[in-house]
């Protein structure tokens, strides 16, 4: 089957990025959430001396243990990806995603492997207190993990910070402090993690709501209900809060990004937030690109110009505006940006022909040219376009982009719900009676992680063709390797990784099954 | 210095008891754990994910010239394997 496949070395490269990165983050979320509500759980343990919260957090951290476990290191697999099948962008990045990746490695080193042990070993062998401490700085320090991670997917979306050096072909860190609070690093961290915890939230309560349809263990699971539903009702106010603060900043770092989330071609004033619909094929083209259309849409007039300029009088541009360019709006066109572009381009070329030729001098001016700041923002922010080669290739997938985008966002208000009947069902003392909602709570178990992926997938399909923003196309990153290698690891990494899903549930169930020690 | 070796032989004691006294499912995990770092590490490292740079390149200033020669060739990567 695969012979008949007609896909390219970089088409395969990047789905086997995607596949074990959606499969890495099957696994990290619950990690992110479920160890600070474990924390949550314990403190009201070690607080009020109730030894049925000890049994709960016990439960609990069965489950958190064998998700830690099994997803442990998936996240290695991408750095070797890195170092295989992106060389060329690896090396371009310099240490830019190099140092953020060891102090996690650093983090992750010691704050979490030295205090899981003591969580999962240390109960009745340490005091109450040092225990507890551990389990705080677990939840921390996979969160800290999580952080540096981003701050370097981050800088991916929006590079800052740094400054090419010709000598060693990469990019070097001038300000360590621009990268880590980067907008895009800041928005994605808090909007991950607290998604994270708003994972974890449903799968304790959908779990809890299986006890309560079963019958069993109601105590524990009404109790472990009222920490999921407190926990994730604040965890979903905060993931709209930051998903939108996201949008806004995407809107002015990744504008082209932004008009494919809302599948916008037309910029305009008053234009409307689409709450969703369904886009068909439109009957013209930009350049050679076809272009889409709605079907139908449900749309809140004026809602996008208010929440992106602040009034409804507000221009939103839209996709032409961006290939095209808007004088009126300081909009660049892509044409213009290629011509920059190559620019840059044509000042790396004489760098290294001046290299060849021994060249002194004109290495000296050239390496000056790209310290100075007007070179860098006029001309080398653009270095990406020297390999554009169509004005319209840097529309990315709009479907992709506008379908997981909205999807997102529905499943977000949805949690918002589910949370709030939660609360006020527990509240009323009727939730053991409403099936209904135990039976939804349960089945929703995998929507916030339906969500959650979906949110990766609009961040890397929405700023295609760039690996690196504006700097770096995807096929200029890729390594010169045979695409069949590349389809063997592919196929590998299916199969190793479903083997760890299935394993992770298969365990899991039967502890579920199990319940709680008494 | 004997309170140093102390510490130590707590700390040894610490892990032994806590391994020792696994349950069945961490004995489950760790089973997969050093399965699924065996396949990354001696499988899939050594033979499919060797650093491409360090692999075919013996000095950085190799390395340089060959990311300097894919940056400023005009054709994508992508074209150059069809």
């Amino acid at each position: 089957m695969i012979d008949n496949i007609d896909l390219s070395l970089v088409d395969w490269s990047r789905a086997q990025f995607a596949l074990t990165a959606i499969y890495h983050w099957l696994f990290v979320p619950l990690t992110l959430g479920l160890s600070f509500i474990l924390a949550i759980m314990e403190t009201i343990y070690v607080k009020t001396g109730n030894e049925e919260w000890k049994r709960i957090t016990r439960f609990w951290l069965t489950l958190f243990g064998i998700n830690f476990a099994i997803g442990i290191a998936t996240g290695i697999i991408l750095e070797f990806e890195f170092g295989t099948n992106w060389s060329n962008y690896s090396w371009f990045v310099g240490d830019i995603f190099g140092a953020p990746l060891a102090v996690e490695g650093i983090l992750a080193f010691f704050l979490e492997s030295t205090f899981v042990a003591v969580m999962f070993f240390g109960w009745n062998k340490v005091n109450k207190k040092f225990h507890l401490v551990s389990t705080w700085l677990v939840a921390i320090g996979a969160n800290l993990s999580a952080l540096w991670i981003l701050v370097a997917n981050a800088w991916m979306q929006h590079p800052v910070g740094m400054i090419f050096n010709p000598d060693t072909a990469r990019n070097e860190m001038v300000n360590f402090w621009a990268v880590l609070f980067n907008p895009v690093a800041v928005d994605k961290f808090l909007h991950t993690i607290s998604s994270g915890f708003l994972l974890s939230s449903m799968f304790v309560l959908g779990i809890s709501a299986w006890y309560l349809l079963r019958k069993r263990e109601e105590q524990m699971a009404k109790k472990s209900m009222i920490i999921a539903g407190v926990f994730g009702l604040l965890s979903s106010l905060m993931v709209a809060y930051t998903g939108d603060v996201s949008a806004r900043t995407i809107s002015k770092v990744q504008p082209v990004k932004f008009a494919s989330m809302e599948a916008l071609y037309d910029g305009k004033s008053n234009a409307g937030l689409i709450v969703f619909g369904v886009l068909k094929d439109a009957d013209q083209k930009i350049g050679e690109k076809k272009a889409w259309e709605f079907a139908f849409k449900i749309q809140i007039p004026g809602l996008l110009s208010v929440l992106t300029g602040g009034d409804r009088d507000a221009y939103v541009p839209g996709l032409k505006d961006h290939i095209s360019g808007n004088e009126k709006l300081g909009i660049i066109s892509t044409a213009e940006k290629i011509q920059s572009g190559k620019f840059a381009m044509d000042a790396l070329k004489s760098y290294k022909r001046a290299r060849l030729i021994n060249d002194t001098a004109q290495i000296l001016a050239i390496k000056d040219a790209f310290k100075e700041k007007e070179f860098n923002e006029k001309f080398w922010r653009y270095f990406g376009y020297s390999s554009v080669s169509k004005p319209e290739d840097l529309i990315p997938d709009v479907p992709g982009s506008f379908y997981s985008f909205h999807l997102m966002v529905i499943l977000g208000f949805l949690f918002i719900m589910i949370f709030s009947v939660a609360l006020y069902l527990l509240f009323k003392g009727t939730i053991s009676g409403n099936k209904w909602f135990l039976w939804i709570a349960f089945l929703s178990i995998p929507l916030p992680y339906i969500a959650s992926e979906l949110g990766w997938i609009l961040t890397e399909i929405g700023r295609q063709p760039w690996i690196i923003q504006d700097m770096m196309t995807v096929s200029k990153a890729v390594s010169q390797i045979s695409a069949g290698t590349v389809i063997t690891t592919f196929i590998l990494f299916a199969v190793l990784f479903t083997g760890l899903l299935i394993s992770e549930v298969s365990i899991m169930v039967k502890q579920i099954k199990i319940g709680p020690k008494h | 210095m004997g309170r140093y070796f102390s510490f130590l032989n707590r700390l040894y004691l610490f892990y032994y008891d806590g391994f020792k006294n696994m349950s069945g499912w961490g004995r489950k995990v760790w089973l997969i754990i050093l399965i699924k770092l065996f396949i990354m590490f001696a499988i899939l490292k050594i033979f499919f994910f060797q650093d491409f740079l360090y692999k075919n390149w013996h000095s950085n200033k190799e390395r340089t010239e060959h990311v300097l020669e894919q940056l400023t060739n005009s054709s994508d990567n992508n074209d150059r394997q069809h």
